[in-house]
C-alpha cells in the first residue's frame, strides 16, 4: 500500500518535473517569436509611411521626419566584407597552425590567447579601436595605404583614422577566433587515415591541408564563417565607436559611415518622435532578419558536416 | 596530379607554414597590445577614491565610479537569477527528454538563434516590452534583457554537458527505482557538475561586459542604486559615456573602467577553464 501511494507520487513528481523542463524549452521559442513579433508591431508606423522606399532610401533627417536606411545597411555591408575578408584567410591559416605545425601544448597555449580574444567585451575593443588603433591607422596604415593605391577611389581622402577600413579591421579581429575556433575542430574531426595516406604518398603538409583535409571539411569551414559572419554584421559597441557615425555613403573606405547597429547605439535612446522610433526599430528588424538568415544557414552547413562525419566514421 | 619540381612544392609548403605561424603570431600579439593598453592606461584610474565615491561632474577632480561598479554587479547577479535556472531546466528537457525529437530540434535551432542575435536587437526587444510600457527605464529592464542573452548559452552547454553523461549511469539509477527528476538532479547532474559550472561561468563573464542591451534598458545614473525600478548606474555603459565626453578626467575613469571589466570577464573566464580542467582529469 505503502510503496503504491509512493510510485504514485513519484510518478507525479515526475510529471511535474517534465512539464517544468518543457515550459522551460519552450520560454526560447516564445522569446524568439516574441521579438520577431515586438519588432514588426514597432516598426509599423515606419513601415506606413516609407513602405519598401525606407530600404532604398538614403536620407536620414529626424528634423524632416524623413528615415531612409541604405546608408547604414551600405555601412553593415562594407565594414563586414572587409572583416570577412581579412578574418576568413587568417582564422584558416592559424587553425592550420594549430592542428598541423606545432606541438600539441604549443598549440593548447595558444588555443587558450585565440579564446581569451573572443572573450574581450567589445567595448575593450571599441576603447583600444579608438584611441590607439585609430590613430595608429591615421599616422602610418592610411598614409601608406593612400601611396601605393591611392589612384583607387576606395583609398582616397584625408586619413582620419576613424571610418569603414578601421571598423572593419577591428571587426576582423573580432571574429578571427569564432572561425578559427570552429575551423579547428573540423581539421580534427577529419579522420587522421584519410591525413595519413596523403602524407604517405609523399604530399607535403600544405597539399595534405589544401587537397585534402580543407576539401573534407569545406561543409564546416562555410559553417563557420557564416558563423562569423552573423557575429560581425551585429556587433555594437566595436563599430560604434570607431565607423565615425555619419549618415554617409562614399566610395573611400576612409570616410566615416556608419551600420545598423551603430545607428541603433547612438540614436535610440535619444528618439522621441514616435516616427524616428519606429525607423529605428524596423532598422534593428531588418538587421534581425538578416541574421537570421545567416545563422540558419550556418547552422545547416555545420549540420551537414556532423551528419557527413557520422556517416563515414 | 599534375607534376610539378619537388622544389616548388617544398618552397610553397615553406611559405605557407611561414605564413601560418605569422597569423598565428599576429593574433596573440593583438591579444597582447589590447591587454597591455587597457592594463597600462586604466590603473592610473585605480585611486581608493574610484571604488568608493560617486562621479563628480565635469571639471570637477576626484570621485570614482563605486555606484556602476554595485549596479552592474546587481544587474548582472539579478540576470544570472533570471537565465541560469531555465537555461538549465531547458538543457535537461533537450537532453534527457526531448533527445531527437523534431520539438528539441527545434528548440535547439531556435537557442542557436537567440544566441547569435546581436545584443542591440534584445535591447531594442527589451525596451519595446518593457520601457515602453512602464514608460521609465529602469535596471529590471536591464536585467532581463542580459538574462535573455544567458538563457540559450545555458541551455546549450548544459545540455552538451549533460549528454557527456554515459546512459549507464541513468539506467543504474532508474533500475533501483529512483524517479526520473532524482536521477537527473542528483546522480546526473553530480557527474556533470564540472561542465556545468563552467558553462554558467562563461556565460556570467560574456554577459557581465555587455554594453549594447543595456544601452536603452538600465540606460544610466550618477547616483547611488536605490531601487532597481529606476535607470541604473553600470560599468560599461559609464565606459561608453565618458570615453565619449571631452574631458580627459573622465577618460581616465572610462580607462579604469575598462580594465576593471577585462579583469572580470577573463579574470572568471579563465577560472572557469581552470575548474573544467581540474575536475575532468
Amino acid at each position: 500500500m505503502l510503496s503504491l501511494r509512493n510510485s504514485r507520487w513519484q510518478r507525479r513528481t515526475d510529471f511535474i518535473f517534465r512539464i517544468l523542463t518543457v515550459l522551460c524549452a519552450s520560454v526560447i521559442a516564445f522569446v524568439l517569436v516574441l521579438i520577431i513579433y515586438e519588432l514588426f508591431v514597432n516598426s509599423g508606423p515606419s513601415f506606413k509611411k516609407f513602405g519598401l522606399r525606407f530600404l532604398v532610401s538614403s536620407i536620414w533627417n529626424p528634423v524632416t521626419g524623413e528615415f531612409g536606411a541604405l546608408s547604414s545597411i551600405f555601412g553593415t555591408i562594407v565594414s563586414t566584407i572587409i572583416a570577412m575578408a581579412l578574418a576568413v584567410p587568417l582564422a584558416i591559416v592559424t587553425a592550420l597552425f594549430l592542428t598541423e605545425l606545432v606541438s600539441p601544448a604549443i598549440s593548447k597555449l595558444v588555443g587558450i590567447g585565440i579564446e581569451l580574444l573572443a572573450a574581450v567585451p567589445s567595448i575593450i575593443y571599441g576603447m583600444w579601436g579608438l584611441f590607439v588603433f585609430a590613430p595608429f591607422m591615421s599616422n602610418h596604415i592610411q598614409p601608406a595605404l593612400a601611396q601605393w593605391f591611392g589612384f583607387l577611389p576606395l583609398f582616397s581622402g584625408p586619413p582620419m583614422g576613424i571610418g569603414m577600413l578601421t571598423a572593419g579591421i577591428i571587426l576582423a579581429l573580432m571574429v578571427v577566433p569564432f572561425i578559427c575556433a570552429v575551423t579547428r575542430d573540423v581539421f580534427l574531426m577529419v579522420p587522421s587515415v584519410i591525413k595519413e595516406s596523403a602524407f604517405g604518398m609523399g604530399a607535403t603538409t600544405w597539399e595534405v591541408t589544401s587537397k585534402v583535409t580543407i576539401r573534407y571539411g569545406l561543409q564546416g569551414i562555410i559553417g563557420a564563417c557564416f558563423l562569423g559572419l552573423g557575429r560581425a554584421i551585429g556587433e555594437t559597441m566595436a563599430v560604434t565607436f570607431v565607423i565615425g557615425n555619419d549618415h554617409n555613403i562614399s566610395a573611400s573606405l576612409f570616410s566615416a559611415g556608419n551600420s545598423i547597429a551603430s545607428t541603433l547605439a547612438n540614436e535610440f535612446s535619444e528618439a522621441s518622435d514616435p516616427l524616428y522610433l519606429s525607423s529605428l526599430v524596423e532598422l534593428g528588424l531588418t538587421l534581425f532578419l538578416i541574421t537570421i538568415v545567416i545563422q540558419s544557414l550556418a547552422w545547416v552547413w555545420l549540420r551537414r558536416m556532423k551528419r557527413k562525419m557520422r556517416v563515414t566514421l | 596530379m599534375k607534376d610539378r619540381s619537388l622544389f616548388i612544392r617544398h618552397s610553397v609548403n615553406f611559405g605557407i607554414k611561414v605564413i601560418s605561424s605569422l597569423s598565428a603570431v599576429l593574433t596573440l600579439f593583438m591579444l597582447g597590445w589590447i591587454l597591455y593598453v587597457v592594463a597600462s592606461r586604466g590603473l592610473g584610474a585605480f585611486h581608493l577614491d574610484f571604488f568608493l565615491k560617486l562621479p563628480t561632474p565635469p571639471g570637477v577632480p576626484g570621485g570614482g565610479i563605486a555606484n556602476a561598479i554595485i549596479g552592474t554587479a546587481l544587474i548582472t547577479l539579478l540576470a544570472t537569477l533570471i537565465g541560469v535556472p531555465v537555461g538549465i531546466l531547458a538543457g535537461i528537457y533537450l537532453a534527457e527528454y526531448g533527445l531527437d525529437s523534431r520539438a528539441s530540434n527545434a528548440v535547439r535551432f531556435l537557442a542557436n538563434i537567440l544566441m547569435g542575435t546581436p545584443s542591440i536587437i534584445i535591447g531594442v526587444f527589451v525596451y519595446t516590452i518593457l520601457v515602453m510600457r512602464m514608460g521609465n527605464f529602469s535596471g529590471y529592464a536591464g536585467a532581463i534583457a542580459l538574462g535573455i542573452i544567458i538563457l540559450p548559452v545555458v541551455a546549450r552547454t548544459t545540455e552538451d554537458m549533460l549528454r557527456l553523461v554515459p546512459n549507464s549511469m541513468r539506467e543504474s539509477a532508474l533500475a533501483l527505482g529512483a524517479p526520473r527528476w532524482k536521477v537527473i538532479l542528483g546522480i546526473v547532474f553530480r557527474s556533470a557538475k564540472a561542465g556545468l559550472v563552467t558553462g554558467v561561468l562563461l556565460a556570467i563573464a560574456r554577459v557581465s561586459g555587455e554594453t549594447a542591451p543595456l544601452l536603452f534598458t538600465a540606460l544610466n545614473s550618477p547616483y547611488w542604486v536605490k531601487s532597481l525600478n529606476e535607470p541604473v548606474a553600470n560599468l560599461t555603459v559609464t565606459i561608453f559615456n565618458y570615453a565619449m565626453s571631452p574631458y580627459a578626467d573622465w577618460k581616465e575613469k572610462a580607462w579604469g573602467a575598462s580594465l576593471l571589466i577585462m579583469f572580470g570577464v577573463l579574470g572568471v573566464s579563465i577560472l572557469a577553464r581552470w575548474f573544467f580542467r581540474e575536475k575532468r582529469v
